[in-house]
C-alpha cells in the first residue's frame, strides 16, 4: 500500500489529465459591475445551492455586491434561513454520493481551484450522451457526474465528431457543439447568463478581493514615500564615508 | 541626555549589560563600508522571520489543526476574520519570500566566500537554519490541508518508507498513522508553530553570535581586522553598524517591502506558484491529484529525487541524493581551496563551475515544477535515449553538474588563476 502511495506521488505526476487540454474560452466578467454580480448571485441561489453548498460564504456578505439584509431576506433566502447564515444544502452527502456518485462539491472557492475560464466552458460545454446515467455529457470535464441543471435554460446539444486533417496532415477529431434543441433561453442570452454566474462564483471565491486591490495602491504609495524618506536619511548620514 | 533616563540606564546597566551589549552589537560593531546590493538580504531574512512569527501567531488565533475544520478554518480567517485575509496573505507571501531572501543571503555566500575561514561556523548554523526553514516549510503547508497540502505531505512522508528494511516503519511513525490523516495534522502543527520556531530562533542568535565574534565579510574578502588604527583600534576600513547600516538597511527594507506588498496585494498566489489552484480543493485521501509539484523552493532537490533512476526497484538513491543536495552545502568551506575568498578576485574556472551551477539550480527548480513529459519524449530512432522523457535525461546532466560544483572544488578552485588581493577594500 505504501509503495502504491508512493508510485502515485512520484510517477504519477507523469501523466497529464485529458481534459487539462481542453480549450477554454475566455469568461468575459467584470468584478467591479455590481448588476452582473447580483443576477449571478440570483442564478447560483435559484439553480446551484439545491446540491451545492457554499458553506464558507455567508447571505449577509452579498452586501459587498451592492445587496441589503432585506432584498437578501426578500429574494435570496427560502428555507427560513438568517440573513448571517452560511450557505448550507439540506441535501445529505450520503445521498448525494448515491445519487451522482460523488457528492457535490462545496463551491465557496471553486473558481480559484477550477479558473473563472473553465467555469465558463464548463457551464456552456454540457451535451446529451446516453450512454451516461445522468443523461449528459461535458466537453471540458469528461463523464462528469453532474446533470446539466440549466437546461432548460440552455436547451440540449449535441457534440459533433468531424475527422479533419490538421496542419501536418494527420487525421484529428474535431470537436463540436451544436444546439439541437433550443431552450428558454437564445444562446447569446444565455452565455450572458453564464458569464454573470462565473462573475459571482469569481467574487464569492475570495470577498475581500476588491478591498484587497484598493488597499494595495494606498500601501504602495505609502511604502514609495517611505522608501524616499529611509533614501534621504541614508544619503545624509553616508556624506561622510569614503 | 535627559538626567532622568541616564539614571535609568546607569540603574539597568549596573544589572544587565543594556550599553555593552548595545555598543558591542550595534554603535561599536565595525562592519566592512564596503557592502553592496548582496548585503541586504540578511536583515531582510530577520525581518521576514519577525513577519512570520507575528503573523503566525494571529493565524493561530483562528485556525483549526483539526482535519475536519482545518480547510474551512482557513477560509474562515479568510472572510470572517477581521483583516485576517490580509494576515493569512502576508503569511503565505512571507513563507515564499523567506526562500528568495534565503536564497540571495547564500548566493552572497558563494559569491564572496563567506564560509571561509574563520566564518566556518557561521556558515553551518546558516545551512542549519536553512534545513530548519525547510522543515518549518514542510509543516506549515500540510495546515491549510488541500489536495496540495495533503498529497505534497504524502510524497515527503514516504520518501522516509524507501529507506531499507526500516522504511515503512519509520514512515508510519512520522505520520502516527497509515496514511497522513488528523494525527499527522496535529503533530505538524505543533512543529510548526512551536518545535521548529523555537529552534530557529535559537539558530539565528547563534548565527549572529557568530559573526559579532569574527566579524563580517565583505565583497572583497579581506579582513578588515588585518588594518586597525595604531590609536583606537578600530579597523581602518570598517564603520559602526549603527547609525551607517541601520539606516542603510531601512533603504533595503523599504524596497522589500513594495515589492512583497505589490505580491500580496496584487498576486498573492504569483500565477500558482505561492498558492496553488489544487490547494483550493479540501484534502481528499482518495483522490490523488494528476500532478503533484512541491512549492516553487523545494523543486531543484524534487528534480534530483525524481531524475536519478531507482536501483533494484528500489527509490532510496534519488531519495539519498536529494539529501546530499541539500547537506552538501555544509562541506563548502573545507571543499574550497583558493587562496583568495571573493569572486572579485577568482579566476575563470571558478567563474565558470559558479555559473554552469547556478544554471542547474535554476533549471532543475523549473523542471520539478512540471510533470517530467513536459519536454515530450526523444524519438524512438535516436540511440540509447529513444523514447526517454527529454526533461529527464536533461535533470540527471544537471544533477550531475549540481554535485560536480562540489565535488570538484578541491581541485579547481586550487588550480585556478586568481587575481591578486588588494591590502584595503576597494568600495
Amino acid at each position: 500500500m505504501k509503495k502504491l502511495l508512493f508510485m502515485f506521488g512520484l510517477l504519477l505526476s507523469l501523466t497529464v489529465q485529458a481534459n487539462e487540454d481542453v480549450h477554454l474560452d475566455k469568461a468575459p466578467i467584470n468584478p467591479s459591475n455590481l448588476p452582473s454580480l447580483q443576477r449571478g448571485a440570483k442564478v447560483f441561489v435559484n439553480y446551484c445551492l439545491n446540491c451545492h453548498s457554499a458553506t464558507s460564504m455567508r447571505y449577509n456578505r452579498l452586501k459587498d455586491i451592492g445587496l441589503t439584509d432585506e432584498q437578501i431576506k426578500a429574494n435570496l433566502l427560502f428555507a427560513g434561513e438568517k440573513v448571517g447564515e452560511t450557505m448550507q444544502v439540506g441535501m445529505k452527502p450520503r445521498d448525494a454520493k448515491a445519487w451522482f456518485g460523488a457528492p457535490p462539491p462545496d463551491l465557496s472557492v471553486i473558481a480559484r481551484s477550477r479558473t473563472p475560464d473553465w467555469l465558463y466552458t464548463y457551464l456552456r460545454g454540457f451535451y446529451r450522451d446516453e450512454t451516461r446515467p445522468t443523461g449528459w455529457n461535458n466537453v471540458a470535464f469528461a463523464n462528469v457526474g453532474m446533470p446539466h441543471a440549466l437546461w432548460e435554460l440552455q436547451g440540449e446539444q449535441h457534440l459533433q465528431v468531424q475527422e479533419i486533417k490538421d496542419a501536418e496532415g494527420n487525421k484529428v477529431e474535431s470537436h463540436h457543439l451544436v444546439l439541437a434543441k433550443p431552450g428558454k433561453m437564445a444562446p447569446a442570452e444565455y452565455d450572458a447568463m453564464v458569464a454573470d454566474l462565473v462573475n459571482y462564483l469569481t467574487f464569492m471565491a475570495e470577498p475581500a478581493k476588491s478591498k484587497r486591490l484598493q488597499l494595495g495602491i494606498i500601501v504602495l504609495l505609502a511604502l514609495a514615500f517611505f522608501f524616499m524618506i529611509a533614501f534621504a536619511l541614508k544619503k545624509e548620514f553616508w556624506k561622510d564615508v569614503h | 541626555m535627559n538626567k532622568y533616563l541616564t539614571c535609568a540606564l546607569n540603574w539597568v546597566d549596573e544589572r544587565f549589560p543594556l550599553t555593552a551589549n548595545w555598543k558591542a552589537h550595534l554603535s561599536e560593531y565595525y562592519a566592512p563600508k564596503n557592502f553592496n546590493f548582496w548585503y541586504y538580504f540578511g536583515s531582510l531574512a530577520m525581518l521576514v522571520l519577525v513577519l512570520q512569527i507575528v503573523t503566525g501567531i494571529f493565524l493561530t488565533m483562528h485556525y483549526k489543526p483539526d482535519a475536519a475544520l482545518a480547510f474551512a478554518s482557513v477560509e474562515y480567517i479568510m472572510r470572517d476574520v477581521s483583516w485576517g485575509w490580509l494576515i493569512r496573505y502576508m503569511h503565505s507571501t512571507g513563507a515564499s519570500m523567506f526562500f528568495v531572501v534565503v536564497y540571495l543571503h547564500m548566493f552572497r555566500g558563494l559569491l564572496y566566500g563567506s564560509y571561509r575561514n574563520p566564518r566556518e561556523l557561521i556558515w553551518l548554523f546558516g545551512v542549519a537554519i536553512f534545513l530548519c526553514l525547510m522543515g518549518e516549510a514542510f509543516f506549515g503547508y500540510l495546515l491549510p490541508w488541500g489536495q496540495m497540502s495533503y498529497w505534497g505531505a504524502q510524497v515527503i512522508v514516504n520518501l522516509f518508507a524507501t529507506i531499507p528494511f526500516v522504511g515503512p516503519d519509520v514512515a508510519e511513525w512520522l505520520r502516527g498513522d497509515y496514511l497522513v490523516s488528523d494525527a499527522t495534522l496535529n503533530r505538524f502543527f505543533a512543529f510548526h508553530v512551536i518545535a521548529l520556531p523555537l529552534v530557529l530562533l535559537g539558530l539565528v542568535a547563534a548565527h549572529i553570535i557568530a559573526l559579532h565574534e569574527v566579524g563580517s565579510n565583505n565583497p572583497d574578502g579581506i579582513e578588515i581586522k588585518k588594518n586597525k588604527d595604531p590609536v583606537t583600534g578600530i579597523p581602518l576600513d570598517g564603520i559602526p553598524f549603527h547609525p551607517y547600516y541601520t539606516v542603510k538597511d531601512i533603504v533595503g527594507v523599504a524596497v522589500f517591502l513594495i515589492v512583497f506588498s505589490a505580491i500580496v496585494f496584487f498576486a498573492p498566489e504569483m500565477g500558482g506558484y505561492f498558492l496553488e489552484a489544487n490547494n483550493f480543493v479540501p484534502a481528499d485521501s482518495l483522490k490523488t491529484p494528476a500532478h503533484i509539484a512541491p512549492v516553487w523552493y523545494f523543486t531543484p532537490y524534487y528534480s534530483i529525487l525524481r531524475a536519478v533512476p531507482p536501483l533494484f526497484n528500489s527509490q532510496f538513491p534519488g531519495v539519498v541524493a536529494m539529501g546530499l543536495s541539500v547537506m552538501i552545502f555544509a562541506a563548502l568551506p573545507w571543499l574550497d581551496k583558493s587562496p583568495v575568498k571573493s569572486i572579485r578576485y577568482r579566476g575563470a574556472q571558478y567563474k565558470g563551475w559558479l555559473v554552469a551551477f547556478v544554471v542547474s539550480f535554476l533549471i532543475l527548480g523549473y523542471l520539478g515544477t512540471e510533470p517530467s513529459n513536459v519536454w515530450g519524449q526523444f524519438g524512438a530512432n535516436v540511440p540509447v535515449l529513444g523514447g526517454a522523457d527529454r526533461a529527464t535525461v536533461v535533470a540527471r546532466m544537471l544533477t550531475v553538474v549540481y554535485f560536480l560544483f562540489f565535488a570538484l572544488m578541491p581541485w579547481y578552485t586550487k588550480r585556478d588563476k586568481t587575481k591578486p588581493v588588494p591590502e584595503r577594500v576597494t568600495g
